[in-house]
């Protein structure tokens, strides 16, 4: 992947942070106290970055399917506590545990599908496939699920009167929930759908740029993206209908009464 | 008997030693605010679980009833008018939808309008409705349903006295037609001195 790349200098890398000199520049003058939160998310992205570039080198020269699999776990874990953290309304313990496998059985059932029919690439765990791939997918599912926790329970909070009403003219809880489940589903999958729709003319997404700026033909980075897109869209909608299938009847009681 | 509450109790709202609701008849549970009136309601068709005590419905203990399928035969409306879909018709028809049962026919629904006084076409937008224009069309969206009972909390706070008169009979005729039981929460003294059969009264425990 060496080919056609230019591997940039110490002094020219360096030369980067000047984009955030100016930053900090304009804040100070302007009086925005942003300075300290400039300094360390540099700071932090560089740092982690340089972790992750050595990581990634030690795996890719030493691959193994254990350590593709732990990466996988780690990634699966991060991203259920970030789901966890960013949900802005209380779980109980079974919401919990159905966002958990969910996001397991929803990402790792597309990520094989994808790298064993679509890449299909051998070993199954080569790490310089599997690792990017994994990330993408978990990570658009993270943001995906938690979209639709956020909607769903929003509206359920915000329409409670509606769905009880519903519930005492004898509806299941299903039918009761059933517009409320769509929106979440809606509100979901929509981030995915308008991305794909601007695909290639408002931008060009970054994966697709790191590969042809190494090298790589725009026609074989354009299969590749057009691919994990739809691995993307397939990912994000199995998790969030997963998760709703079996995430609402938590949202009862044994006797089909709303959980406050 | 439909319903026969011995030794209830919930929270610190509601305590009811002995209480027999009669079936076919109006019954009109009045009391001062805060009294636990909708609560009742609610108990009967299982939207609240009492702490302790018990509730029958025609010999079955409510506790081994399925809550949907009682839901079904004791249909409840609620303090708040509430709409669901967009035109009038889509909104009378909900209950049947809800509850799985076939659609009405146009006509039904031209004559539930009728029988709640909503002079409307069955195209009007509900959003367009007034509140006491809303409340009429609960009332409507719950007679087609033909339930075995009615629980109604408050179903006419928002209509004057002589529409509120007129609308409640006709309702109670329709329901009795089908043997229905209405069990009903109000402030109104005239409704329930006009139209209960039975006067139950609650006092604040």
């Amino acid at each position: 992947m060496e080919k056609g790349i230019i591997n940039i200098e110490l002094w020219r890398f360096i030369a980067a942070y000047a984009f955030i000199i100016i930053l900090l520049f304009i804040v100070r003058v302007r009086g925005i106290s942003r300075e300290k939160q400039i300094i360390i998310a540099s700071l932090r992205m560089t740092i982690q970055l340089i972790i992750a570039g050595y990581i990634l080198t030690f795996i890719f020269e030493n691959p193994s399917p254990w350590l593709t699999l732990l990466i996988i776990l780690i990634m699966e874990l991060f991203a259920i506590l970030n789901v966890f953290k960013q949900v802005k309304h209380e779980l109980s313990k079974q919401l919990k545990g159905t966002v958990a496998f969910s996001m397991v059985i929803g990402t790792l059932g597309c990520l094989f599908y994808f790298n064993i029919v679509v890449i299909h690439f051998t070993p199954w765990y080569e790490p310089r496939y599997f690792i990017p791939i994994a990330g993408m997918i978990v990570g658009n599912s993270m943001t995906g699920i938690t979209l639709g926790l956020n909607t769903l329970l929003g509206s359920l909070k915000d329409q409670r009167d509606v769905v009880e009403g519903a519930l005492m003219l004898g509806a299941t809880p299903k039918a009761a929930t059933k517009k409320y489940v769509d929106d979440a589903f809606d509100s979901a999958i929509l981030p995915t759908l308008n991305n794909m729709i601007g695909m290639g003319i408002i931008f060009l997404p970054g994966m697709m740029t790191g590969q042809i700026l190494s090298g790589v033909s725009p026609l074989v980075a354009i299969e590749y993206q057009i691919a994990i897109l739809l691995g993307i869209v397939g990912s994000v909608a199995l998790t969030v209908i997963l998760f709703i299938y079996i995430g609402y009847k938590y949202l009862f009681t044994k006797h089909a009464q709303l959980n406050s | 008997m439909p319903f026969a509450i011995r030794k209830l109790v919930y929270k610190d709202i509601l305590k009811i030693e002995k209480m027999d609701i009669p079936e076919n008849k109006t019954t009109c549970i009045i009391g001062e605010s805060g009294a636990g009136k909708s609560t009742l309601l609610k108990m009967l068709n299982k939207m609240y679980i009492p702490d302790e005590g018990s509730i029958h419905y025609k010999g079955t203990s409510i506790k081994e009833m399925n809550p949907v399928s009682l839901r079904r035969k004791v249909v409840m409306i609620s303090q708040t008018p509430l709409l669901f879909g967009e035109t009038i018709e889509e909104n009378l028809q909900k209950g049947l939808i809800f509850s799985e049962k076939p659609p009405a026919s146009q006509e039904e629904l031209e004559s539930i309008l009728e029988i709640v006084k909503l002079d409307k076409n069955l195209e009007t937008n509900a959003e367009e409705l007034s509140g006491g224009e809303r409340q009429r069309l609960s009332l409507g969206r719950v007679l087609v349903m033909k339930p075995e009972v009615y629980l109604l909390d408050e179903p006419t706070s928002a209509l004057d006295e002589e529409t509120e008169l007129a609308v409640m009979n006709r309702f109670i005729e329709a329901a009795k037609a089908h043997e229905g039981t209405v069990i009903m929460v109000t402030h109104s003294m005239n409704v329930a001195e006009q139209y209960g059969e039975e006067l139950i009264r609650i006092s604040r425990k």
